[in-house]
């Protein structure tokens, strides 16, 4: 059962495999993130990555209810890690990581030398590269050529929550904390595919979330195009991650790949012009450069001064770089959610954590 | 905001170091005078403890060896005027001292800011009962809780909230005098003795095997939040976190239970509006209902702490240092990481690697100790392991620990009966017991249901068990089984044991396998950002190395790894200088250490820090990968020093003097040769492997003898035996005779004064040397006893003769660096009886008593560049006084013996030798000048004899003597004035009431020497000696109140009473001390 991983730059690791016998491609990258490994596995926004945790021990809590994952299956094509640990020990655990991966078709490298391999990819960039498990060969692939977003995005329209006011909520491939941090602020939540054009619903909405996601924001020019109705006619609109550069690009402004971007939960950003600085999970390897006419630096980082968010100068136009929905990670930035309502005055409840559950299976057409 | 802008700050420090207040606030205090110092700010300390970095006289601007109290800390405000004070970074100790400064007025009156955390929510974190209401307040969850002053209203609560309870002291140190208690029975027991030591008892919910997790949190004055990190404990709730195996970060938590407890510290700094850092212990449920976070808080410290200390090290975030900038008004984007110098320290580190800390105990050498360790500190030190497995950390910090064992593996009990018992109680052996109960085949989810150490854990240790067994049934060693036992962290010398080969030879296989760990870097980033850090570990779960070897300018210094009894600070302390003093010859150090507590393994004192083991294997490790220049292991302890002969074996350089030179001190047999070589004497010793031939010894020579076993069963390695009986007692109880194991048994020399000779040689020449005395006569421990600098009692020509005899032993083993000898002299002839080849305790107190600092001098007389030093005769007197950590030991006798039990010391200076004395004692002891009366029980006809003088002026110093029995009639017929009390085992009120009611200022007890080790009760097979001594002297202990077991310092303490009371005691600085 041999199996490793195999960079573009010719580099071969050789690992143990404790996932699904699978030959899989993608981008690998790394994420610093102490806990969370359930929650980083299913979020849309890394399709397409081969993912290596720089934690060296993962799997110790196990695998945890659908419901509360961030989507409805593993979205990465491969996990590496430094050691796999097959006993995991934790009420909420109903199986391995080991088996999950197996079973949603992952493969599970432990190849110990984890911080070799980030370092690489620190120094290096982020590149392409293969998981080769025993004769099944696979090609180089770019995953950022592909529209990722369509791939994650919802084909139909959900619906969560039973507030008074509604917020459509754009899927980029949007990590299911975030309908769960609006349903508990007490909000209607409409969840609509990434090509819908908002102006077009025929529903009343107070405000409009374009999610976070994968890949290249150029490559969501049907949601950039999409925005820019949304912000013709002035309707409130907060976006977040890929939702930070799309209303960017929507709006005039550029957008750039970071050479091995952010993928934390250790990010502090700071609320511009202000010495407040928050914790926060990130997840992003583009970034936001030219930052559009009429608006200002909401936040930016504390460590490389990148951009981490952009706001209007008067309208509800905003949006952040980082994740204020957290899940992985600290949720220093919850209150994030509570601004951008009250500015459009709308009340949302008070904060509750660990986010209640919401039932993912219901689905409601109208 | 409002700039702050100070320019003089008084920092206060923790005093000598002691249970649940260790070296952890040594590395706090230096980090924080270093912080202060880069502002330009002028800092003065007040700390008497001697052996500290901190106290080193280029480093603060002032220092005050004065005791840590209201007194001498409102006198140096007084005297220095300054207008800010850190309470923060001297433990417990520095901020009871601070809000009874702030109580009294006294900071207000001289116009002293406290800078960080504001002192109302200090107070409100210290006062169990408010604090519970005001997180109640904020929604933040506490246990059932009711607090009470007395005996009746605990029952009342009790009642109401049900058994099982915790009951904890309000205002102690580290948990002291609490305990889980199941009915009211042991519910009395307890809340008696924590209202002995505290006014108020917290009464609360004992929380079943609920997991116990800890955060670190900062705050500066802007709000900004970080938890720098989170730890788990091994145990469950109800084993102090100080005594339980912690982990970093947390390993069996999830994402919205790690960020659910993170988020609820943050909400409870933010309400305390902490400027700094602050701790928050948190129960957790394993298994609560509906799966929602169910947690409560159990402890929250508004100070670094020693958890502080070992998060910095765990994660190379150097909290300390931050908490002093914050105090001084910074905000965390402003300060700079020291570790990465790319971020700055608003971030929370992410860690590749885990952390594993470890405590070190020593209740062995406690007698009569109680051995189950529960909600009351009782280690002394610890260790911290780094590894990319937990069994890889845990089986490090297992031998860093004891320095013995060699994996949780090791059979380490005698029979079956106690395999079974220790997994059941807990004590420092349940690790043990847990790998060897798995062994057994014990189902593991038993072991979690007696023990409540998480499944997790117990799958790890199950892992290393199995691996083992299975290796040990095939012994099959190749590469890819190699790599595995090296990952799941078994030692060479473990696989050795495991296949019947040396650690030599499985090294030599190893290196052939091309099997070496990797060297990683801790850079608190998890390698996202290139980090400039030279913070490393090594790990066989990697292959590469973060770093490229320093080569031939390297030199690597040893430490002296956990803190215990007879290895603590001051071998820290020239650790650090000798590592600073390196760089003056064009080397880098590479230091390699493994205690969280020291300022050693701070990230600035070396070129390189391994935070790794002190065995053979590792050094030699680090050594060969590094190239390096040079070895130093002769400044760390007696433990890199044992290393001597096996590291010289390897081609190493060891600089100084030689391996072999090293080894003919270290053994009796050559050592004694070498004595008789040179015409110098030695008490009469000789080495026996049968009964027979030592009792014709003790036939020829006399009793009494000093007996050291060179196998130990159980309790004391050494002890002094008066007559046959107690030899053979001794011997056949405690310790093993044989061919195999032979006793050694030396002339014991009553009434013999002990002086100590430190020096450094260089080529066997002197160059620097200091003559200190103990106080108290030969028969108490070297650590133990009280030392004067210089000496008070001693011939000239005794001096001479020591020096003169000094000069000899250095020419004759060629010594380069530092040498220790220690004499006995009676009728002023000198006989040696030890001589160490390595810095010993008293470096720091006679480097700063003579200005001289003695490791720089070390280092020198290695590069051949030591100048001798002349002699100056010191215009002050310094005197070191022992602190004992008794009152946190149950059970234990505090008696001075010839085993060493003191786990601390301070040192003061003084115009005179009774000044000096007195300050030190002070700093010592809570002693209360208003008290004025003393109990005196003063065992044997010649202790009360010599005692006469003593209690003339006591009764001239308006005190009441109470006394019991015999020491009651002895004074009566002497016409001194005393009132005689009944024994401690007749009807009360006795004796014990009048400690109890603290109606004494100090108690002397001393025993007949011949019934000290008493052996008639052993023989009776009781297990606690309860003598009467020994309840007056736990009574005494338990009420800190001073105690006095020995004549000479008793003496010499109430003559120095009568020359000086408080008031007359000089306020002045080190520096004025100087010549």
């Amino acid at each position: 059962m041999s199996i490793k991983l195999i960079l573009k730059d010719g580099t071969e690791y050789l690992g143990k495999n404790f996932g699904a016998e699978k030959s899989v491609s993608g981008e690998v990258v790394f994420a610093t993130g102490m806990v969370g490994y359930p929650e980083a596995i299913t979020d849309p926004s890394f399709r397409g990555q081969i993912l290596v945790l720089t934690f060296p021990l993962i799997g110790n809590y196990g695998v945890p209810e659908k419901s509360l994952w961030e989507s409805e299956k593993i979205q990465i094509s491969g996990l590496i890690v430094c050691n796999y640990i097959d006993t995991p020990s934790h009420y909420s655990s109903l199986q391995t990581l080991g088996q999950w991966l197996k079973k949603e078709g992952v493969p599970l490298l432990q190849i110990k030398d984890t911080r070799g391999l980030t370092q690489k990819l620190r120094s290096d960039g982020v590149l392409l590269g293969k998981i080769i498990a025993g004769r099944n060969l696979v090609k180089f692939e770019d995953p950022n050529r592909r529209n990722l977003v369509a791939e994650v995005s919802t084909k139909e329209i959900l619906y969560f929550g039973n507030g008074k006011d509604t917020v459509v909520l754009i899927d980029c491939g949007v990590k299911r904390n975030i309908v769960r941090r609006l349903v508990d602020k007490r909000f209607k939540v409409v969840v609509v595919p990434w090509n819908t054009d908002v102006s077009k619903l025929e529903f009343l909405f107070s405000a409009v979330i374009i999610s976070n996601g994968p890949g290249d924001p150029l490559k969501a020019k049907i949601t950039i195009n999409n925005v820019k109705k949304i912000l013709l006619k002035k309707i409130p609109i907060f976006g977040i991650c890929l939702g930070n550069q799309i209303l960017t690009l929507a709006l005039g402004g550029t957008t750039y790949k970071l050479k091995f971007g952010h993928r934390s939960q250790n990010q502090p950003v700071v609320l511009s012009g202000t010495n407040k600085c928050y914790l926060t999970t990130q997840n992003h390897g583009f970034a936001v450069k030219r930052i559009p006419h009429g608006f200002k630096e909401w936040f930016y980082n504390a460590n490389d001064n990148t951009n981490e968010g952009i706001i209007h100068n008067d309208l509800p136009f905003m949006s952040v770089q980082f994740h204020p929905e957290s899940s992985p990670g600290p949720i220093d930035t919850d209150w994030i959610f509570d601004f951008f309502f009250k500015k459009i005055g709308l009340k949302s409840s008070n904060r509750v954590y660990p986010s209640s559950r919401v039932k993912f299976t219901t689905r409601q057409v109208k | 905001m409002k700039k702050l802008i100070y320019k003089k700050i008084l920092v206060l420090g923790s005093g000598a170091l002691k249970i649940g207040e260790a070296g952890e606030f040594d590395y706090s205090g230096s980090q924080a005078i270093k912080a202060l110092k880069e502002e330009k700010i002028k800092v003065i300390l007040v700390n008497p403890n001697i052996a500290t970095f901190q106290t080193s006289k280029n480093l603060a601007d002032e220092v005050y060896f004065l005791p840590i109290n209201e007194y001498f800390v409102e006198k140096v405000i007084a005297k220095e005027r300054p207008d800010g004070i850190v309470l923060s970074f001297g433990g417990q100790t520095a901020l009871n001292c601070g809000l009874a400064l702030s109580e009294k007025g006294i900071l207000k009156k001289y116009k002293v800011e406290v800078l960080g955390s504001p002192v109302s929510a200090i107070e409100l974190t210290e006062d169990r009962e408010l604090f519970a209401s005001h997180l109640k307040k904020i929604g933040i969850p506490v246990p059932l809780s009711g607090s009470a002053t007395n005996l009746k209203d605990s029952k009342i609560i009790a009642k109401e909230i049900g058994f099982p309870l915790m009951i904890r002291a309000a205002f102690a140190l580290g948990g002291q005098k609490s305990g889980v208690v199941a009915n009211m029975n042991e519910l009395e027991e307890i809340v008696k003795g924590a209202l002995l030591i505290s006014p108020q008892v917290l009464i609360e919910k004992y929380l079943h095997h609920f997991k116990e997790i800890e955060y670190e949190v900062v705050r500066d004055r802007y709000g900004n939040i970080v938890t720098v990190c989170n730890m788990e404990n091994f145990d469950p709730l109800g084993i102090h976190t100080g005594d339980s195996i912690v982990i970093a970060p947390s390993q069996t938590l999830n994402n919205d239970e790690y960020h659910g407890l993170r988020q609820a510290s943050m909400k409870i700094v933010e309400s305390l509006k902490i400027v700094g850092e602050c701790n928050v212990q948190f129960a957790l449920n394993p298994n609560p209902e509906e799966g929602k976070l169910e947690y409560f808080v159990i402890e929250v410290n508004a100070r670094l702490s020693r958890s502080s200390a070992l998060a910095s090290k765990a994660t190379g975030y150097p909290l300390a240092y931050v908490a002093a900038k914050l105090a001084l008004g910074k905000s965390l984007l402003e300060i700079e990481n020291k570790i990465t110098k790319v971020t700055q320290s608003f971030f929370e580190p992410a860690l590749d690697y885990v952390v594993v800390k470890m405590s070190r105990w020593d209740l062995d050498k406690f007698k009569g100790v109680e051995e189950s360790i529960g909600s009351a500190m009782k280690s002394i030190g610890e260790v911290m392991a780094v590894g990319r497995s937990f069994e890889e950390a845990l089986q490090k910090a297992v031998r860093m620990q004891s320095g013995i064992y060699e994996s949780v593996t090791d059979d380490i009990f005698k029979n079956e009966k106690e395999i079974k018992k220790f997994l059941s109680i807990p004590t420092p052996k349940r690790i043990f017991a847990i790998a060897k109960n798995i062994e057994k085949g014990i189902d593991i989810s038993l072991i979690y249901k007696m023990t409540g150490v998480d499944l997790w854990f117990l799958h790890r240790i199950e892992n290393i068990v199995n691996l083992e067994k299975k290796f040990s049934k095939n012994k099959i060693l190749n590469k890819e089984k190699m790599l595995e036992l090296k990952q799941t962290g078994f030692s060479d010398k473990k696989i050795g044991k495991l296949c019947g080969k040396t650690e030599f030879e499985i090294r030599k296989l190893r290196k052939g396998m091309d099997i070496k760990p990797s060297v990683f870097a801790i850079d608190t980033l998890a390698g996202e950002v290139p980090a400039k850090t030279n913070y490393l570990y090594l790990t066989y779960h990697g292959a590469h190395n973060d770093v490229s070897p320093i080569g031939k300018k390297a030199v690597v210094v040893l430490g002296s790894g956990p803190y215990h009894i007879g290895s603590s600070v001051e071998f820290d302390w020239s650790c650090v200088n000798a590592s600073l003093a390196l760089k003056k010859y064009n080397k880098k150090s590479i230091i390699i250490n493994c205690n969280p507590e020291t300022v050693s393994t701070d990230y600035d004192m070396s070129d390189r820090l391994y935070f790794e083991d002190l065995s053979f294997e590792t050094v030699s490790d680090i050594f060969e990968f590094e190239s390096a220049y040079g070895l130093i292991i002769s400044v760390g302890g007696q433990r890199p020093n044992n290393l001597a002969k096996k590291l010289s074996r390897e081609g190493f350089n060891i600089l100084g003097t030689t391996a072999d030179n090293i080894d003919r001190a270290e053994d009796r047999n050559a050592f004694s040769a070498l004595l008789d070589k040179l015409n110098i004497l030695q008490p009469k010793w000789q080495s026996f492997t049968s009964m027979k031939e030592a009792i014709k010894f003790t036939k020829n020579e006399g009793f009494p003898v000093l007996v050291r076993p060179s196998y130990v069963l159980s309790g004391s390695a050494m002890r002094v035996c008066y007559n046959k009986t107690q030899l053979f007692n001794f011997i056949n109880k405690a310790a093993i005779l044989s061919p195999l194991h032979p006793v050694t048994i030396s002339k014991f020399i009553e009434n013999a004064k002990e002086l100590e000779f430190d020096a450094i040689a260089q080529d066997g020449e002197l160059m620097v040397y200091g003559i200190s005395e103990h106080i108290e006569n030969a028969g108490v421990h070297s650590g133990d006893a009280t030392i004067v600098y210089p000496t008070q009692r001693v011939y000239a020509s005794t001096e001479f003769q020591l020096r003169e005899i000094s000069k000899k032993i250095a020419l004759e083993l060629s010594i380069t660096g530092p040498v220790n000898i220690q004499f006995l002299v009676k009728n002023n002839i000198p006989y040696v009886i030890e001589v160490n080849l390595r810095a010993s305790r008293t470096f720091p107190f006679l480097s700063k008593a003579m200005d001289v600092n003695f490791p720089e001098m070390v280092v020198a007389s290695f590069f051949k560049s030591a100048i001798p030093h002349s002699f100056i005769y010191p215009k002050s007197v310094l005197v070191k006084s022992s602190q004992f950590s008794f009152a946190r030991l149950n059970g234990a006798d505090p008696i001075l013996r010839v085993e060493m039990s003191s786990t601390g010391e301070v040192a003061c200076f003084g115009k005179d030798y009774n000044e000096a004395l007195l300050k030190s004692i002070l700093s010592a002891n809570k002693f209360d000048f208003s008290r004025k009366n003393v109990l005196l029980s003063l065992g044997g006809g010649l202790n009360k004899a010599k005692f006469l003088e003593e209690a003339h002026i006591l009764i001239s110093l308006g005190y009441n003597i109470f006394a019991t029995d015999t020491t009651a009639e002895f004074f009566d017929s002497h016409n001194i004035n005393c009132t005689s009390m009944r024994k401690a085992s007749e009807q009360s009120p006795n004796v014990l009431d009048i400690i109890e009611g603290e109606k004494v200022a100090f108690v002397v007890n001393l025993s007949k020497v011949e019934t000290i080790d008493s052996s008639k009760k052993e023989e009776n097979k009781i297990k606690r000696t309860i003598t009467d001594g020994f309840r007056v002297r736990r009574k005494t202990v338990d009420n800190q109140i001073p105690l006095f077991t020995d004549l000479n310092l008793a003496r010499a303490f109430i003559k120095s009473l009568a020359n000086y009371n408080i008031y007359d005691l000089e306020i002045k600085s080190y520096k004025k001390y100087l010549n």
